[in-house]
């Protein structure tokens, strides 16, 4: 028996919890079918399809997408496509070098003991708990002082000149991202046993081998975890992306927020719903991965 | 082979710096040599350096000073992939994401070995732990015991010269832990390897071993085949620590080449013809040794010379044996009386406060140093 009762408290509050962390998201997608295009007030579901675009005031009455006019919308701006790839572009390569970085980092924090080992894992956590925009000033004016000096001792003109863009967003959020992957890794390595890497040496197996036949396999799961952690930092980072991008290297969450400034259509909540549905589907991917993976294990 | 000596430690000597910053010498000036097909043990108390040697001759730890040879060679920092010994585990360190047979096939495809000879190997090592059959199992998958003979088998399969086991039964209940002693000692002595063999059970260090070092604070205490550390033990320390002994404390009045006479207060008497350990001098304080199951009770109307009286304090019937505690003086001995026959009544059995003779054989006896 379970010696907590059940009391109708704990049933309130996870309904007021559930309330407050789905209810935005539902009436983000309910408003992506909205007709009216001020997005201020729920007109109803745009009813009828139609050759072209029928407006009435700002009510939408029909159009070729019917109820998905603002997904057909999304899909011919270009912009948004644009958007997507130098997210998706960033979110990749900085996730694959962040990972690596980080996993060594908490390996290396693990093995090793040196003088500056309590210093360096304090300095993990300070760019946590700094706030972002403290921090995008910081990258900001060590982009700017670098690319002026390097600008001006090697001059650079045109094209060459060096200049804020999906580089300097990528480098951005490896900085960032390097802590959140070495804390979690080291959290599933408090449990790696050392005496699985000193029974592969004892075997005649060298450092690398030991490391990607013993070592690699067996915390992957953190590796991973690690990984999807930073992928979906940087997918929706907006604070120090805001202050790193240049030209041509503008992500989704600023492109929503240049949208918003300007006139919020419902094509904002359609490219915030497929975002949605986007994540959605790789968390459960990965759900569904690691849960093959640990029957496998056991 | 290149050596008589399978395993040599010469003055080793590793220090470690403690969390508070002091340095402390958990192997201690040891030294060791452990011959070709010897089964040898470490016997002793946990941070007693038993454990840290190992690691030494396994090359996961380098001696601070001094040094290691295997086959005569000298090790230096040689890393324990290159080294011709392999370890069981305590914990096993079997690797959860591979099957029994990819475990045991690990450190052969290490060596360069074709899939053919892994498999006939592989083969050969599980039936020689009993495991055929098993081979496509996870080690989770599997028993406590099971497990060990895999760790095992996948350190045969190597075919070391050295095997070295760090308290490899521990986790085993006391039935399989004793047939896998039989089993461990019946496997050794078969393949004629060298086995150095890390225990805190002293029981286990005498069931198995040919030679044994008592060591403790880093210093080997003492190193001799299990009848001699039992039988003779070098000191109060190993003479306490294997097996249980009554220490009477005395004066040595005259000592010739292996026996003195000794005075025991507590006894109120000079008892003559006991056998010395080494380093003694007349007119030294000292314990004399007595092995309670060496000790005899004797009704208190027999008359005979080198009886002492005494009084029962306390008795515990543990099945095999009867262990009579009694007074003698204010000293308090152990005795172990053998249960040979078979008996209920308890008016058989020592009572306490019954006066009793003790019996001391004084061939029986060994006198040592006082600490």
């Amino acid at each position: 028996m379970n010696p907590f009762r059940r009391s109708p408290f704990v049933i309130i509050a996870a309904i007021i919890v559930y309330f407050f962390l789905y209810a935005p998201i539902v009436g983000l997608i309910l408003y992506s079918f909205n007709a009216s295009r001020t997005n201020v007030t729920f007109e109803g579901f745009i009813p009828s399809f139609s050759e072209r675009v029928v407006m009435d005031g700002s009510l939408v009455k029909s159009s070729p997408c019917g109820p998905f006019h603002w997904y057909c919308d999304l899909a011919k701006n270009d912009d948004v496509a644009e958007a997507a790839g130098n997210t998706l572009t960033i979110a990749f390569i900085s996730t694959i070098v962040s990972t690596i970085i980080g996993t060594m980092a908490a390996l290396a924090l693990q093995r090793y003991n040196f003088k500056m080992k309590p210093f360096s894992q304090l300095s993990l956590y300070i760019p946590i708990v700094i706030p972002e925009i403290v921090m995008g000033i910081g990258i900001l004016t060590l982009f700017s002082q670098f690319f002026g000096w390097a600008n001006n001792a090697f001059n650079l003109v045109g094209d060459s000149r060096l200049s804020l863009g999906i580089a300097t967003v990528t480098i951005s959020h490896i900085a960032f991202m390097v802590p959140f992957v070495t804390l979690v890794v080291q959290a599933r390595l408090q449990g790696f046993d050392k005496s699985y890497e000193e029974a592969a040496m004892d075997l005649g197996a060298n450092e690398w081998t030991t490391f990607r036949r013993v070592t690699l396999p067996m915390i992957l799961p953190g590796i991973m975890s690690g990984a999807l952690l930073a992928f979906t930092l940087s997918l929706d980072d907006f604070v120090i992306t805001f202050f790193t991008n240049g030209p041509g290297s503008t992500t989704l969450p600023i492109y929503v927020y240049g949208l918003l400034r300007r006139i919020i259509t419902p094509q904002v909540n359609a490219l915030s719903t497929v975002w949605i549905l986007v994540v959605f589907l790789a968390v459960l991917l990965l759900q569904i991965l690691q849960n093959r993976e640990q029957k496998q294990h056991s | 082979m290149a050596s008589e000596f399978a395993v040599e430690m010469r003055d080793v000597v590793k220090r470690f710096i403690t969390p508070e910053g002091n340095e402390m010498a958990a192997v201690d000036h040891v030294t060791m040599r452990i011959k070709n097909g010897e089964f040898f043990s470490m016997l002793g108390s946990s941070g007693c350096g038993k454990t840290t040697s190992l690691r030494m001759i396994a090359g996961f730890e380098w001696p601070t000073e001094g040094e290691i040879y295997i086959e005569g060679i000298p090790m230096g920092h040689t890393p324990p992939f290159q080294r011709k010994v392999n370890t069981v585990f305590q914990s096993y360190a079997l690797f959860q994401h591979l099957t029994v047979f990819q475990n045991l096939a690990f450190g052969l495809e290490m060596e360069g070995a074709g899939t053919d000879e892994i498999k006939k190997r592989v083969g050969h090592a599980l039936e020689m732990v009993q495991l055929t059959g098993m081979d496509r199992r996870k080690p989770k998958q599997l028993s406590g015991g099971q497990q060990q003979r895999v760790a095992l088998a996948r350190a045969l399969v190597k075919t070391p010269d050295v095997l070295l086991l760090d308290e490899p039964l521990g986790a085993l209940d006391l039935k399989l832990r004793k047939e896998m002693q039989l089993e461990l000692k019946a496997l050794q002595q078969q393949l004629g390897i060298t086995f150095i063999y890390v225990t805190h059970d002293q029981e286990e260090a005498l069931t198995m071993s040919d030679r044994i070092a008592v060591m403790s604070k880093g210093k080997v205490q003492q190193m001799g085949t299990p009848v001699e550390v039992y039988e003779r033990p070098a000191n109060k320390f190993v003479a306490d620590f294997i097996g249980e002994s009554n220490f009477l404390e005395g004066t040595i009045k005259s000592l010739s080449k292996d026996e003195a006479s000794v005075f025991i207060p507590s006894l109120n008497a000079e008892v003559k013809g006991m056998p010395i350990s080494e380093g003694l001098v007349t007119g030294e304080e000292v314990v004399v040794c007595v092995r309670p199951e060496k000790i005899k009770l004797v009704d208190k109307s027999v008359k005979s010379d080198g009886l002492f009286p005494g009084r029962v304090t306390n008795t515990v019937y543990i099945g095999a044996d009867t262990q009579v505690f009694v007074d003698v003086n204010g000293a308090k001995l152990k005795v172990w009386e053998q249960n040979r026959i078979s008996r209920l009544d308890p008016k058989s059995f020592y009572t306490v406060g019954q006066e009793v003779w003790l019996m001391l054989v004084p061939e029986n006896t060994l006198v040592l140093k006082k600490d």
